[in-house]
């Protein structure tokens, strides 16, 4: 058991938090508000090899794990961008491990390099409207024709669809009617963002609104065969791979996001006078910032561990959903505790806490519901029956 | 040209500093720490130099624990070419950091020892003086500008008059200012190949150095809260203010 950063690891943290203080509070407030991608901080993020670090070094990666995947992350986060900034980057940093894990060495050569230079956008396009959760049942249908599939359907709530040139997706290729098990039939793709057969429709949401998410209406979409990532009718076990990582790093990130809402919650309470003392003297200020405080640093605690074992190559479904669970409602309470810290100023923008609160909601429902997390545990770690 | 630049792990420029309870030095148990800003800045200004051809080797020394390695794998990210890590646990005086600095300066054959002008932690602002005097070489110390010519440097000082420009024969012992350079942003792939790059450890008996302790701390106390101030309304009222304190 060894709770302590290798050298490694403490000099990318530093690093990261030295890099993203070239964008400051304000920066990230300014592109909430006028919902412009973060262009400038991805491509200094490109520009410095960040997003490599998970990839391997014969793909122009760093070679390292999603432990210092999830360090660098949380500290992205952490450093004040929160959700708009580790969202503006998810895709480069965690999406492409399909092609690196199952794609041929053409494709790994081919696919990688340009989005980890950041000259590719790429987005995840896996959810649909009618299916929500049981992602086993979605639709969207890539029919097989000579050389290649023709690809039909819908898909929600996809991130940086607007300003993507690649998609990485999720279709299925056999009928759900004609497989053996449900898990059968669906193939992974990653291919061009055809515009002239894709219309990507903005979904106006509660935050983070620099970084879009979009209705896709999918019509009549050519994929080549070359495009596609693994044997056909592999794709759920290949996305199933990257689940327990997304896990992760969505875990680390919120509890960077509840970090940078505990400082600026304690600093106000520092320095903020009323009745003619710090409001911080009071242990009704005190107490929850501290609750909130022991919560996050042990919810990371679970993350980092799940984060290890998954990089020494063993088990941890468990520990990265518990980890997600903990990290995502623990943030949400850091936020909401720092909010009210700051009486009315928790409501305006300029103290930037409630930028935090509405941004620490993207971890706490996606990529999985806590509902989720909890029907999981309670049927692999307590032996219920399955719920769902 | 080799260059030896020198740089020390010091408790973060953002940590709130807090006296521990017995009076007897600082907290740093579960502190974060960092290179020294000034030594970042001297460590920049090196890697600039050789970029622009001037320096042909960097050796990044600092002097401590066994922690100081993250100081150096830093420094060889920012582009120090290898490291030598004097270690040694426990409080080491500016006199002790200059014998050792002068003996590997020495021993390697330096043109330049770069330092930073003075370490955030206890501002002691001696160990470049006291180096270039063992040494018995020049020193431009609070440089805010740095030309290499030949076998001489042309220095710009910040001085408390405004600034100063001097020239040195080399080698030479030069201490950075704030304003000398901006430190870069450390790159991931440049972390990574600092990982490669060599850590020399040596002693204070390998390098035939014997610890100072001619200073002995007796007591770190914080400074005294201030009182609260008084408003003043115009600037006579500012004066005979002052002048009741008997300040003016
Ligand atoms: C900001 C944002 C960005 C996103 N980006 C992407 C993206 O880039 N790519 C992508 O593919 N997807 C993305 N998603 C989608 C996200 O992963 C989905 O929202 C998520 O999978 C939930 O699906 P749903 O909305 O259809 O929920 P539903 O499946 O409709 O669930 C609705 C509610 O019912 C609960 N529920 C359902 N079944 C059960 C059960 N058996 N037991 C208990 N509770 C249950 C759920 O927990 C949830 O609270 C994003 C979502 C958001 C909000």
């Amino acid at each position: 058991m060894n709770f302590s950063f290798t050298t490694d690891q403490q000099n990318i943290r530093d690093a990261i938090l030295k890099h993203c203080s070239q964008f400051s509070p304000e920066y990230w407030l300014e592109r909430d508000r006028d919902g412009v991608f973060p262009f400038e901080f991805s491509k200094s993020m490109a520009d410095a090899g960040w997003l490599g670090v998970a990839m391997p070094e014969t793909v122009g990666g760093a070679g390292l794990g999603i432990t210092e995947a999830a360090i660098m992350m949380q500290a992205v986060a952490e450093a004040g961008g929160a959700m708009t900034a580790a969202s503006s980057i998810h895709g480069p940093v965690f999406s492409m491990q399909p092609v690196s894990l199952f794609g041929t060495e053409e494709q790994k050569q081919r696919m990688i390099p340009p989005v980890l230079r950041g000259e590719d956008r790429i987005c995840f396009a896996v959810t649909e409207p009618n299916i929500g959760l049981d992602t086993t049942k979605l639709k969207t249908r890539a029919e097989k024709r000579e050389g290649g599939y023709l690809v039909n359907g819908e898909k929600i709530w996809i991130s940086v669809a607007q300003n993507a040139n690649k998609m990485m997706l999720l279709a299925r290729t056999t009928p759900l009617e004609n497989v053996k098990r449900k898990t059968d039939g669906l193939s992974l793709f990653f291919t061009d963002l055809d515009r002239t057969k894709i219309d990507v429709k903005l979904i106006h949401k509660m935050g983070r609104h620099a970084v879009d998410s979009n209705m896709l209406f999918i019509n009549d979409l050519w994929i080549p065969e070359a495009d596609r990532i693994g044997a056909e009718g592999d794709g759920f076990k290949i996305i199933l791979h990257g689940l327990n990582p997304e896990r992760i790093l969505l875990g680390a990130e919120a509890i960077g996001i509840g970090r940078a809402a505990i400082q600026r919650a304690a600093q106000y309470a520092r320095e903020r006078i009323v009745f003619d003392r710090p409001i911080g003297m009071n242990q009704g200020i005190q107490h929850p910032l501290a609750k909130c405080w022991a919560q996050l640093e042990a919810a990371n605690l679970m993350v980092m561990k799940a984060a290890t074992l998954f990089d020494k190559g063993e088990d941890c479904g468990v520990e990265a959903n518990a980890g997600k669970y903990l990290a995502a409602e623990f943030a949400f309470e850091a936020c909401h505790t720092a909010m009210l810290t700051l009486g009315g100023m928790g409501y305006a923008q300029e103290y930037h806490v409630e930028r935090l609160l509405r941004e620490v909601l993207i971890p706490r429902t996606a990529p999985v519901s806590p509902h989720m997390i909890l029907n999981f545990l309670a049927e692999k770690v307590l032996g219920l029956p399955k719920s769902y | 040209m080799k260059v030896l630049v020198s740089v020390k792990r010091v408790v973060d420029y953002n940590v709130r500093i807090q006296i521990k309870p017995d009076g007897s030095g600082v907290v740093t148990d579960g502190v974060k720490h960092s290179m020294n800003p000034f030594d970042e800045i001297a460590m920049e200004e090196a890697v600039r130099l050789k970029e622009k051809g001037k320096v042909t080797e960097i050796i990044a020394v600092t002097l401590g624990g066994a922690k100081g390695e993250e100081t150096l794998r830093t420094a060889l990210a920012f582009g120090a070419d290898r490291a030598i890590h004097v270690k040694e646990e426990g409080e080491i005086q500016p006199l002790t950091a200059a014998r050792a600095l002068a003996a590997i300066f020495k021993k390697e054959g330096a043109q330049i020892l770069f330092t930073g002008k003075q370490a955030i932690d206890d501002d002691a602002n001696q160990t470049a003086q006291m180096t270039a005097a063992l040494l018995d070489l020049p020193q431009a110390t609070f440089a805010s500008k740095v030309e290499l010519d030949g076998t001489k440097a042309q220095v710009t000082r910040e001085i408390d008059a405004g600034l100063e420009t001097l020239e040195v024969d080399l080698p030479a012992v030069i201490s950075a200012d704030l304003r000398l350079n901006e430190p870069r942003y450390l790159k991931l792939p440049d972390i990574m190949k600092a990982k490669k790059k060599t850590i020399e450890a040596v002693s204070f008996a390998d390098l035939g150095v014997e610890a100072a302790a001619s200073l002995k701390t007796i007591k770190t106390t914080p400074p005294p809260t201030r009182s609260k101030g008084v408003m003043v309304k115009t600037v006579d009222e500012l004066v005979s203010a002052l002048k009741a304190k008997g300040l003016v």
